[in-house]
């Protein structure tokens, strides 16, 4: 791992000094051709002689040579052709370039598909419609094995252009004691024709009414097949759009401040403690701090936030978002494979190609599949040529061709990746992480989830909700002087009071003998007047008449707010209410929870009445306070112990092993801080619908892989033995080889479109 | 007709015994490390043998263009690695526990094994 990591910085260094042009560079060039330890020599000595080459050194295992010296990479390559190799300059390890190369490796292949299928079945074709529609496929005559004869030449051709690769992959997983797809289609296709060829050859040794030859099955077969492959491919493309996404967020290049000057550099160059400068409607490059300048971004590419998000100085950017309105100088905190779109890229990724549990059955069964299926199709023939109707030979020969052509184990193992990887990339685009399929498996079955209260269904941060002042009192005049009072106490409530005041724009004053009075308020001098800013206690301990305000606090306390009383110069001026707010959303989102048959639960160390009041905003029923946060863990496994499957929503710090001990942790994020490290599935932006969007992608890619298994289930275990001719004897029918290679060809097709359906979920957010 | 049926059962213990019953030859890691070459639909070595207690790492060089190539699988150690093409993907493995542990591609077609001793 050390030295894969090693390799990469090593490889990036590489493309910096290339990049640069500087004199004597290091260039890394990708070798093919190089069959043997003895190559190493030529192409060293080859590229020694290459004007300007101070080194050059060949790594034989990894295929690459890496030259030091002031050369172009042109000049290299044109001297290891010379000696009678290929190269070409070694890609840089970047996502976005395997990707790309990915891509293109595969559209080669999808073209060399096409063209091997256009050939198969431009001989298949005719010979169907001509065996359908014209004339019998039989051998009687020496003018028709003759021309048999002829197309059977035609066909050999077809299979070693268009069938090779079916060919040598099967003798290959032969002689390794392996069998797969390929040996089953190598055997059909080959029985067909062998017996094909024994009919034009040998007719004597066949009875005359089997004389019969299926050409037309062996071309059509691998045609059709490698039409199934080449769709095939293109509809996986299609899987990892996401991830696509993911990494086209990835800017290629950053302003970075060098000597005072501003430069373009690629983004791999840029080092932790740069400064950055973006301006509006660019991409933030890397993870940074901001320090100057005021913008909104746009983050609901990483976080399925919609609204824009401000930023200002000591505010964290993340890279990949999208800066708005304003000029943002930032000091990159976190570069390359650390940025937090890094980490989630690579996360989606491994949550992709990770597997549920339910897909452990298909897995055992693809093991044997191969051998059994072949077992199945001798033991069919046999069966035909022992008890079944004249032309005997034949029938087996079509029932042990179409049972070998028919059987797909490739649908039965792409049922359930191909819809992890379109799910889990979903899910990632509506900002939520799941760390793997077996997450991905359990959140679909929760039957209760536990919610904390603060910061999951509230903001977390207390705020001013209401303000009621006494007479004509301007409501922003009472904030600014209560603010004012309170800048200098660090009580998390007062913090509010100076946090909403700034967010009017309220320009404070200064005060004077200010005086904190524990557990009751505070009081000062403002502008002349003195100031009592605290609880009921206090105003009566001071004479102050609150009595017609009584009710009205009290109403406040029913709702989970806080009221304090502020006074000037001994008389009430307004009653304030500050209360953590419940998140715009959480009450719709808790309702989908519900909807979609869930126990929901919240969590709290509040007191039983605050818990009460917010749990009845909310529509929750069922409430766990005075909970202390050690004990959280106890309530998931009270929970379990009622045989519920639990998942819990916390913030991913304080409640951790609560979060672990759940079946499914929800590690709730606000914006992109995430603590992806900690949960089974971490949510991007704060918003519960993000927990509601998570339980419900789950349930449709369960849903998805359920029919993906059931119709590769299915097909095989119907397919298999109406192939081998267990309708025979009722409706007096045997499948077509054809027809087989056609279903086959289509089976994992459909899997791989079913799982592609996904892509089209929409979570319902109301 | 006996002897058609007579073969055709010995086909079939062929197929049992080749396929699932033959032990095939394993081959050593040098200094903890091998590479194995992805093509033509199999794993070249297939079967490894790994000294228990000690990291491994398993270089994956695919020539196979095939979309079924592309990710090797470690089920038992949660490893899944997509393999890029032409070029060596290194997986390394923590040190084991003395069994027979599956690789595979994600179809389970392409198959090998670590033993670990």
């Amino acid at each position: 791992m050390h030295e894969a990591k090693h390799h990469t910085e090593h490889c990036h260094h590489q493309a910096a000094d290339s990049a640069s042009g500087a004199s004597g560079s290091t260039h890394e060039l990708l070798i093919e051709g190089a069959g043997c330890a003895s190559c190493v020599g030529k192409i060293e000595s080859a590229l020694q002689k290459v004007p300007g080459v101070t080194q050059a050194s060949m790594n034989f295992a990894q295929r690459t040579v890496s030259v030091s010296g002031n050369v172009s990479d042109q000049s290299l390559i044109a001297a290891v052709e010379a000696a009678g190799y290929g190269a070409k300059v070694a890609a840089s390890e970047s996502t976005a370039d395997l990707l790309d190369e990915k891509e293109q490796a595969d559209f080669a292949y999808y073209k060399r598909l096409m063209r091997e299928m256009t050939i198969a079945l431009g001989l298949g074709v005719p010979l169907m419609l001509y065996g359908l529609f014209i004339g019998e496929m039989t051998v009687n005559t020496t003018g028709e094995r003759i021309g048999w004869l002829l197309v059977g030449l035609a066909t050999l051709a077809v299979m070693l252009f268009s069938g090779r690769h079916f060919y040598v992959g099967a003798w290959k997983s032969l002689v390794n004691h392996n069998a797969n797809m390929d040996t089953l289609i190598a055997l059909g296709t080959g029985t067909a024709w062998l017996y094909s060829m024994v009919v034009v050859f040998f007719p004597q040794v066949v009875p005359e009414m089997a004389r019969h030859v299926y050409f037309e099955a062996t071309a059509m077969i691998i045609g059709l097949i490698n039409l199934g492959l080449a769709l095939e491919i293109r509809a996986r493309g299609r899987t990892s759009e996401a991830i696509k996404r993911l990494i086209g967020l990835q800017p290629k290049t950053a302003r970075v401040l060098r000597d005072g000057q501003e430069v373009d550099i690629p983004i791999e160059q840029v080092m932790q403690g740069d400064q950055v400068r973006v301006r509006p409607g660019e991409k933030i490059p890397v993870d940074g701090r901001v320090v100057e300048g005021h913008s909104s971004v746009d983050e609901s590419m990483l976080t399925g936030e919609p609204m824009p998000v401000e930023k200002t100085a000591d505010d964290e950017v993340v890279g990949g978002t999208l800066n708005r309105s304003g000029t943002l100088l930032f000091k990159a905190t976190r570069v390359g494979k650390d940025t937090a779109l890094a980490r989630i890229i690579s996360m989606v990724k491994q949550a992709q190609n990770s597997k549920p549990p339910i897909g452990r059955l298909a897995d055992v069964i693809s093991g044997y599949f191969v051998p059994a299926i072949m077992i199945i199709a001798v033991v069919g023939a046999l069966v035909w040529l022992n008890v079944g109707p004249e032309p005997t030979v034949a029938f087996a020969v079509v029932s042990a061709t179409t049972v070998l052509i028919i059987a797909c184990p490739c649908a039965l193992g792409l049922a359930t990746p191909m819809s992890v990887m379109v799910g889990v990339g979903k899910a990632a685009e509506a900002g939520v992480l799941i760390r793997n399929g077996e997450a991905l498996q359990t959140a679909s079955r929760i039957t209760a989830m536990i919610l904390d209260k603060t910061g999951t269904i509230t903001e977390g941060t207390p705020k001013v909700t209401e303000i009621v002042p006494v007479d004509s009192t301007d409501e922003a005049e009472v904030l600014r002087l209560a603010a004012t009072l309170e800048q200098g106490s660090e009580h998390p409530l007062a913090q509010s009071i100076v946090e909403s005041a700034k967010e009017r724009e309220l320009s404070l004053g200064s005060v004077e003998r200010f005086n904190a009075i524990a557990g009751h308020g505070v009081e000062g001098s403002v502008e002349g007047r003195a100031l009592l800013f605290g609880n009921e206690k206090l105003m009566h301990d001071r004479g102050i008449t609150i009595d017609s305000y009584l009710e009205r606090a009290q109403s406040m306390a029913a709702q989970a707010q806080t009221p304090m009383y502020l006074a000037a110069d001994n008389r009430l001026l307004a009653l304030i209410a500050v209360a953590d707010p419940i998140k715009q959303d959480s009450v719709a989102a808790i309702k989908r929870l519900q909807k979609d048959g869930i126990r929901v639960v919240m969590l709290t160390g509040d007191n039983r009445e605050t818990a009460k009041a917010v749990a009845e905003q909310v529509g929750i029923k069922e409430v766990f306070a005075e909970v202390l946060p050690e004990d959280k863990s106890k309530k998931v496994a009270e929970l379990q112990q009622q045989g519920e499957i639990v998942g819990m929503t916390g913030d991913g710090i304080n409640d951790a092993p609560a979060l672990a001990l759940a079946d499914v942790g929800f590690a709730i994020g606000t914006g992109t801080d995430v603590a992806i490290e900690s949960a089974d599935v971490t949510l991007m932006r704060g918003s519960l619908h993000g927990l509601a969007d998570a339980i419900a992608v789950s349930r449709a890619t369960l849903r998805n892989i359920r029919q993906n298994l059931f119709g590769a289930f299915i097909y095989n275990a119907a397919g298999v033995p109406v192939a081998a001719g267990l309708l025979y004897p009722f409706v007096g029918v045997l499948l077509s080889p054809v027809i087989a290679g056609a279903a086959m060809a289509f089976s994992s097709l459909t899997v791989v479109s079913n799982a592609n359906r996904l892509r089209l979920f929409k979570p319902q957010e109301h | 007709m006996l002897i058609i049926n007579l073969l055709g059962l010995l086909l079939i213990a062929l197929i049992v015994w080749w396929f699932w019953l033959y032990k095939s030859p394993t081959a050593q890691l040098d200094s903890g490390q091998i590479t194995i070459n992805v093509n033509d639909g199999v794993y070249d070595p297939a079967h490894i043998r790994v000294p228990a207690g000690q990291p491994a790492r398993l270089g994956f060089l695919r020539k196979d263009p095939s979309p079924c190539a592309s990710v090797v699988v470690f089920k038992d150690f949660d490893i899944s690695e997509e393999l890029p093409l032409n070029q060596i993907k290194e997986v390394a493995l923590q040190p084991m526990q003395p069994g027979r542990y599956s690789f595979t591609c994600q179809m389970q077609m392409y198959r090998g094994e670590l033993i670990v001793e």
